[in-house]
């Protein structure tokens, strides 16, 4: 970056935020004058405008202009739009439906699903627990920032892990993909809407992520054993979803089904939401199995002859079983450089999932099946 | 920086500020199948490079092992999601997909142009704030052409982009696609489209989908993604504030919120609302918001908002702008689309969902079906899956609305099976039934009008002259009971009544005859205009007074009912025994004998009761007032 886009920015956020170019100037330099100067052609050392950027960074993100725009009547924008949708769905699910839950995976979409449940029923806090379905193989950082949650959002957490599939001693090392994600994470999940009689629960599913998902209703039906049917699914009209289920059905919602990946990251850095630290660059140990760089999270990931852990900057662009997702080498360390990476490299983000690798149509045969 | 496209070294920054200040545009495509449909949204999500390297690679495998388009990039492919429908190679549901420039965020329906399928394109049509209708430029307009365009006016879309296709197949010519431009222009005169913008494009070859084709050099339109980028779709339609109640926010005793969508308007602190359907007034206290408090809520933003009184409102209520509170209604007409195997049933019960309220309703008629390729009205007793009908409906509560015309979110349903839970119909709300109350708050609002709807009849005034012993109290009498036995709110002023009271002060001189006919007249015009269907018995022998009553009132308010019985008869019937007086001069100025009557020239009704008995009168009446729509 040149000092002259440096100047930019800075001005352009000065006009967002209301900020003074002064006060700016001494965040960014620790001098007031010091932009003025840039103004008037004056230099400085590479060191300096290195530290100004990184600094300029930070508070373009912390700066997010939401009540100061919200006060003027412009046109929505397209996230507005997206948020007030996504509102709208998780109130109607509220207001009609006996026992909801969100599924919450900790990941980027339910992060954004739970910050837009804190904004849908404030200044209460959202009226139904989140649901986190453990595998036992999530990364560890996960589990952190998941166990930090109800004490930092007043949130009910609930977690649920397959007890049988534990006592057998599944792990996606010795039964492979396949069997560990449909014993830990789709039977398990199965388990949990029983035991607790959720009869809605909410997903962070997105229909841009894979086709048969872009044909889903963002009130689906599931029937009495968790089933979906695609041929005969309830027509969707307007913004009016029927919740109405039989006693034992019931029903997956979708609020951010109409989001992007560039929605969900913007949307991440305007309203400065927390994330799991995994997403962003770090030095960690990795393999290599078959292209892909496995984070070796703990020691239960038995190595190969030969195999050696490195030390890699790397990051994840989704989370999942740490055996089982893939690592992108990667510099990106805050959310401009994620999103300028994810917008660089053009590839479409479940391609880190090793599980939908298997064929091409298989997402729609596990969501039928009572995948999420 | 070239459009949504990220390049090496362009400002993330830069390109992050310009993309968060984006709008969104919803629309859906539709066409018959072999329109090419899937082709040009694959097309246009591949152009505005939207597409991902990795789905590109899959693409490219599966199209050598599914494509139609012999080993070429298929992008339909790319489209249609279900493993069932890429073995048929169709599309059978409504599928969304989403693409970005620097200035939209499209959301992009697609709808299967089947015939068994209207409802999944009525469901891609709900949402969208656009259509593109595809056209092969081949085949010209054809019944599905015409079966889309009708779905997508019927659903408020406003604006239609007709994109005449394949144009490669014929050469660009066009004298093909003017033909086709005027066929279309033609037929959808019939429908409620603002704006119809025909383009020449090929989806497969890429011509006028990014940029102008130097194949159509005579085109002097916009190609398809400049227009879609620019199209303003979003009218001021100045609609006023509207927020349904979606949940009570409640989580202390000091907090009472109430929370959800304003779906027309804006809405300030301050403002003046009415709680519907209680009539409850208030003010907006705050607009609260995790981020603060708001000056200002407008259309589709999602608020909670406090009321400066305790008023009580739950679920389902709407909070409206005072001045212009949205109706009520027990019965409905509305246009329904049938969505379900098992047919609509009048009579059954079925569960009305609207603007978040559920209501039992039945469908008491099915007033005709219409045939959605040539529009015309069909007799029918139910309705079939895909089949269109304009219904009554009667609901066990009322409801708070405004006719999907003006409002689609107030005015839009679905119908829910009791038994299945399926959502069987969707509907859009034409206008309360006769019985049903429009209640209006606003006291300069009640008007004529207004009290008319309540009682379901236009009121006017049925003027009865005609000598005395003519008949005309009978008659007006009998027409005053068959009335009300139909439920409609009456009132006769009879002569001898009113001068007793009212006009106790006035004689049978020619001017006291005069300012009584007058007074009645301006009696009679308040009865009117308080909605009653008001029956004047008059003698009223002066054609100069009786004009005058006519022209106070409104055109058609004002029906004279000369009843012509002969004086020969009268005199002979003498009821009251006036006659006999008057022929001995006991009573002066008597009409027909000593005072002149002057009978209408042109009356609406002439009635001689010596030659028909009074019933019949009564009922011939009666049959005039149905007949011009008095009745309601």
């Amino acid at each position: 970056m040149t000092a002259d886009t440096l100047l930019k920015r800075a001005e352009r956020l000065s006009e967002r935020s209301g900020l003074s170019i002064t006060t700016i100037s001494r965040k960014l330099l620790n001098d007031g004058k010091g932009l003025e100067r840039i103004r008037n052609g004056g230099g400085m050392t590479q060191k300096t405008l290195d530290q100004a950027t990184e600094r300029l960074d930070a508070l373009e993100v912390a700066e997010t202009p939401r009540a100061k725009e919200l006060l003027s009547p412009e046109a929505m924008t397209h996230l507005d739009r997206l948020e007030a949708e996504a509102i709208h769905i998780m109130r109607e699910v509220v207001a009609e439906v006996e026992n909801p839950v969100m599924l919450y995976s900790i990941g980027k979409d339910s992060a954004v699903m739970l910050h837009l449940a804190l904004k849908a029923f404030y200044p209460a806090k959202p009226p139904f627990p989140l649901l986190h379905v453990d595998t036992t193989y999530k990364f560890r950082q996960m589990i952190e920032f998941r166990d930090a949650l109800p004490e930092r959002l007043g949130v009910d957490l609930r977690v649920w892990k397959n007890e049988e599939g534990i006592a057998k001693g599944v792990n996606p090392f010795t039964h492979g993909s396949a069997v560990h994600t449909d014993i830990m994470k789709t039977q398990a999940l199965k388990q949990a809407l029983s035991h607790y009689k959720f009869d809605a629960a909410f997903g962070g599913a997105r229909r841009d992520e894979e086709k048969s998902r872009a044909k889903e209703r963002i009130f689906s039906f599931r029937t009495a054993d968790h089933r979906w049917d695609p041929k005969n699914q309830r027509p969707e009209l307007w913004n009016i979803y029927n919740t109405r289920t039989a006693p034992g059905e019931s029903t997956r919602v979708f609020p951010i089904s109409n989001w992007t990946e560039l929605d969900v990251w913007q949307y991440i850095a305007r309203e400065n939401i927390d994330m799991v630290p995994l997403y962003f660059a770090g030095v960690r140990p990795v393999v290599e199995r078959d292209g892909t760089l496995i984070m070796v999270d703990d020691d239960r990931m038995p190595l190969h002859p030969g195999e050696k852990p490195m030390e890699k900057m790397v990051r994840f662009r989704t989370l999942g079983c740490y055996p089982l997702t893939g690592a992108v080498e990667s510099s990106a360390d805050t959310l401009p450089k994620i999103i300028e990476e994810m917008l660089l490299s053009r590839s479409s983000e479940r391609q880190g999932r090793v599980i939908d690798h298997d064929q091409s149509a298989s997402m729609e045969k596990k969501k039928q099946e009572g995948y999420f | 920086m070239d459009g949504s496209v990220f390049n090496e070294g362009d400002d993330i920054h830069e390109y992050l500020a310009q993309h968060e200040k984006k709008d969104m545009l919803r629309f859906l495509t539709c066409g018959s199948v072999d329109d090419g449909k899937s082709t040009l949204i694959g097309r246009l999500l591949h152009d505005a490079k939207s597409i991902f390297d990795d789905q590109l690679e899959t693409l490219g495998s599966d199209s050598k092992k599914f494509g139609t388009q012999g080993g070429e990039i298929d992008f339909a492919l790319l489209v249609d999601g279900l493993a069932a429908e890429r073995e048929q190679g169709i599309t059978i549901d409504v599928a969304y997909r989403f693409f970005s420039t620097d200035k939209r965020k499209f959301i992009v329906a697609d709808t299967p142009g089947h015939e068994q399928y209207t409802r999944n394109m009525a469901t891609g049509a709900s949402t969208a704030d656009l259509a593109i209708i595809l056209i092969d430029a081949r085949h010209g307009v054809l019944p599905q052409t015409k079966r889309h365009s009708f779905i997508c006016s019927l659903l408020g879309i406003r604006n239609v982009v007709v994109a005449i296709n394949k144009m490669d197949i014929v050469d660009f010519r066009e004298d093909k696609f003017r033909a086709i431009e005027e066929d279309y222009r033609e037929f959808a005169r019939q429908l409620d489209f603002e704006t119809i913008v025909c383009m020449p494009l090929s989806a497969l070859k890429g011509d006028n989908i990014l940029t102008k084709s130097e194949k159509t050099p005579w085109y002097d339109g916009s190609a398809l993604l400049p227009y879609l980028e620019t199209v303003k779709t979003e009218r001021k339609d100045g609609q006023p504030f509207r927020m349904p109640v979606q949940w009570v926010n409640r989580p202390n005793l000091d907090f009472r919120g109430f929370a959800g969508t304003v779906v027309s308007g804006e809405v300030r602190p301050g403002d003046e609302v009415v709680i519907l359907p209680s009539g409850k007034r208030t003010k907006v206290a705050r607009i609260v918001t995790r981020e603060g408090d708001l000056a200002f809520a407008d259309k589709n933003r999602a608020v909670t908002l406090t009321l400066e009184d305790e008023v009580d409102a739950s679920r389902g209520d709407v909070i409206a702008a005072a001045g212009s509170p949205a109706e009520q209604a027990g019965q409905l007409q509305a246009k329904i689309i049938w969505m379900d195997e098992e047919e609509m049933l009048p009579g059954r019960q079925y569960i009305l969902k609207s603007n978040n309220r559920m209501i039992p309703a039945q469908i008491t008629d099915l007033k005709h079906r219409i045939d959605v390729n040539t529009l015309e009205h069909l007799s029918g007793k139910t309705l079939k899956l895909n089949e269109i009908g304009e219904c009554n409906l009667s609901l066990t509560q009322r409801l708070v609305f405004d006719p999907y015309q003006d409002n689609k979110a107030m005015g839009s349903f679905i119908l829910i099976d009791r038994l299945t839970n399926t959502t069987v119909g969707v509907g859009m709300i034409d206008y309360a039934l006769r019985r049903s109350k429009n209640v209006h708050w606003q006291a300069l609002e009640v008007d004529k009008e207004a009290r008319r709807k309540l009682t379901g009849q236009k009121s006017a005034m049925l003027w009865f002259t005609g000598l005395s012993g003519s008949g005309k109290s009978t008659v007006a009498n009998l027409v005053e009971k068959r009335l009300h036995d139909l439920g409609k709110l009456t009132y006769v002023m009879d002569g001898d009544n009113i001068r007793h009271g009212l006009n106790r002060d006035l004689g049978f001189t020619d001017a006291d005859r005069v300012e009584n006919v007058r007074r009645v007249g301006e009696a009679a015009k308040l009865m009117v205009d308080a909605g009653v269907i008001t029956l004047v018995s008059f003698i009223s022998p002066f054609a100069n007074e009786r004009r005058a009553v006519r022209e106070r009132m409104e055109d058609g308010e004002f029906i004279e009912v000369y009843v012509s019985t002969p004086l020969e008869v009268a005199e002979q019937r003498d009821v009251k025994g006036l006659y006999k007086k008057a022929r001995k001069g006991e009573i002066k100025n008597f009409t027909g004998i000593d005072s002149p009557y002057e009978p209408p020239v042109s009356p609406e009704i002439d009635i001689d009761t010596s030659e028909v008995a009074a019933e019949k009168a009564a009922e011939m009446i009666v049959e005039y007032l149905d007949r011009n729509g008095y009745l309601g």
